[in-house]
């Protein structure tokens, strides 16, 4: 139960990493990762998930 | 104009005409992440050749932005302000903004600091735009009504959640008035800026800018949309046009006597950096600047001498040939297109010229009203025909042209589509030569020359 980010689509703007409320995003090596160990889908934090929901890009932060 | 604003715009490109003949701004691409998407935007474009607003080659950390701010600031005597233009929005990538400016005012303290926002996360910041001194803040209000703002903007995302149509238009309006009215109760020059998009906003521009000048706004700034569909944006590619020219000047006409607009914007990148009218950011990229850097701020200080002479001069020179225009009686207008390098001088070559600044000569006095980006056509001596005709319809609804040097071919071709360009001027001040002209041209007396 984890989100990944499409690095291909990926405008690495950096609005994801500081929105994730559990610190599973992080700039790695030349493009932005979710870390699956980490990452809660946002469950009991907030209705949507933070990255998608901040994306500029539809259909970039998206389920693994 | 009070003392005590002038004071506060007279070095600001931006926020006085009568500075960005002298004076050069660099936006620093610190702040990538946005948190509202709208339809003249595409977040993926990056292009070195482009110039608009939201557009870099090179963003930077705000470790490198203080090293390339001081390469800057030791190599361009001009430069004035450092702004923070996203590409993304200044407030909400606000950490990465803070700690820019925070470092810069160490190393350079003399330098204006100035933010663009959509003002959303605004209201958040104000305090510490306060604190850091802060003192000239750009929000783009492209509307008051959420009806006609759902067309502009598809969506936000506020308080961690998405919010689309009318809902998200609406909270975006409250949070730009709430922006804007803590800015002007706390001293804060602002500059609103709005996108021109004919059919959509046009006319609700004239409502905008009633509701900015009651909220205490200091200039208006009607840009046009920029739509190319190569870049990609949603207006772009549904072949939503930007207005034309004397569309745009027309509505400006429309809304003098309204909140003071601001007619010299070039709508810069992201990371430009020079006068509005140039742009050197290509000589600045993090490659060619060393590791360590030291601020030196000897040519500052001298620029800063020359520019107060100058600008004195300058000053007589203008309020001579304004008087002059108005005694004319003429009641007739001209609009003329003049290539200058800066300076406030008719001083670059019809064929170097990036632009033209278009002035307007009339019983008001003479103005600055716009300017046309037009292609180099003359690079090297030889001038391509092909381009000339993109300068020709640049150049549409002008009377005369004033520049340094103008060769017989072009001054043909030029008079082939009832415009007259003319080399007679060369280096005087803008203002002395237009009134001399315009004197020529309805039978007054004209003014000495004072080059």
């Amino acid at each position: 139960m984890a989100f990944k980010i499409i690095a291909s689509q990926c405008t690495q703007c950096g609005a994801c990493e500081f929105e994730c409320p559990s610190g599973a995003i992080k700039f790695k090596g030349e493009a932005y990762v979710i870390d699956p160990q980490k990452c809660t889908e946002c469950k009991d934090a907030f209705d949507a998930q933070q990255c998608a929901s901040v994306c500029p890009v539809e259909m970039t932060c998206v389920p693994a | 104009m009070e003392s005590a604003v002038w004071e506060k715009v007279k070095d600001h490109p931006c926020y006085s005409e009568e500075a960005h003949h002298y004076f050069a701004r660099m936006h620093v691409a610190v702040a990538p992440a946005c948190n509202i998407q709208c339809n003249y935007c595409n977040r993926k474009y990056d292009c070195a050749n482009e110039s608009r607003p939201g557009v870099v080659s090179e963003k930077l950390t705000p470790e490198q932005a203080v090293r390339k701010v001081i390469a800057v600031a030791n190599q361009v005597p001009q430069l004035s302000v450092l702004g923070i233009a996203g590409p993304g929005d200044a407030c909400y990538d606000w950490n990465k903004t803070k700690a820019t400016f925070g470092r810069v005012a160490e190393e350079i303290p003399d330098l204006k600091l100035c933010i663009s926002t959509n003002g959303l996360a605004l209201p958040d910041h104000v305090a510490d735009l306060c604190d850091m001194h802060v003192d000239h803040v750009t929000i783009t209000i492209n509307m008051v009504d959420p009806q006609i703002g759902a067309k502009i903007h598809p969506w936000i995302f506020y308080k961690h959640r998405r919010y689309t149509g009318i809902d998200a238009a609406r909270i975006l309006h409250e949070r730009q008035m709430l922006g804007l009215e803590m800015l002007t109760a706390r001293g804060i020059l602002t500059k609103i800026n709005s996108v021109m998009i004919p059919g959509v906003n046009d006319e609700h521009l004239i409502e905008v800018n009633k509701w900015v000048k009651a909220r205490g706004a200091f200039l208006h700034n009607i840009m046009p949309l920029i739509s190319n569909p190569e870049h990609g944006t949603h207006y772009g590619l549904t072949g939503q046009r930007g207005p034309k020219a004397m569309e745009l000047k027309a509505l400006q006409d429309r809304l003098e006597g309204g909140a003071r607009l601001m007619r010299h914007c070039r709508q810069c990148r992201a990371d430009a950096v020079g006068l509005l009218g140039e742009d050197r950011g290509q000589e600045f990229t993090l490659d060619q600047i060393s590791d360590e850097v030291t601020y030196d701020a000897s040519k500052h200080d001298a620029y800063r001498e020359v520019v107060a002479r100058e600008r004195g001069d300058r000053a007589v020179a203008k309020s001579e040939a304004t008087e002059m225009v108005k005694a004319a009686g003429s009641g007739k207008s001209l609009l003329i297109a003049v290539a200058s390098k800066g300076g406030g001088r008719i001083n670059a070559h019809f064929g170097h010229a990036r632009e033209f600044q278009i002035y307007e000569a009339s019983p008001r006095g003479i103005s600055l009203v716009g300017h046309r980006k037009v292609e180099q056509y003359c690079l090297g001596g030889w001038g391509e025909d092909a381009t000339l005709a993109g300068v020709l319809a640049a150049l549409e609804g002008i009377d005369i042209v004033l520049c340094a040097k103008i060769g017989d071919s072009p001054k043909a071709q030029l008079r082939g589509a009832g415009i007259r360009g003319t080399d007679d001027y060369g280096y005087e001040h803008i203002e002395t030569a237009i009134s001399t002209v315009y004197a020529a041209e309805f039978g007054a007396k004209p003014l000495a020359a004072t080059a």
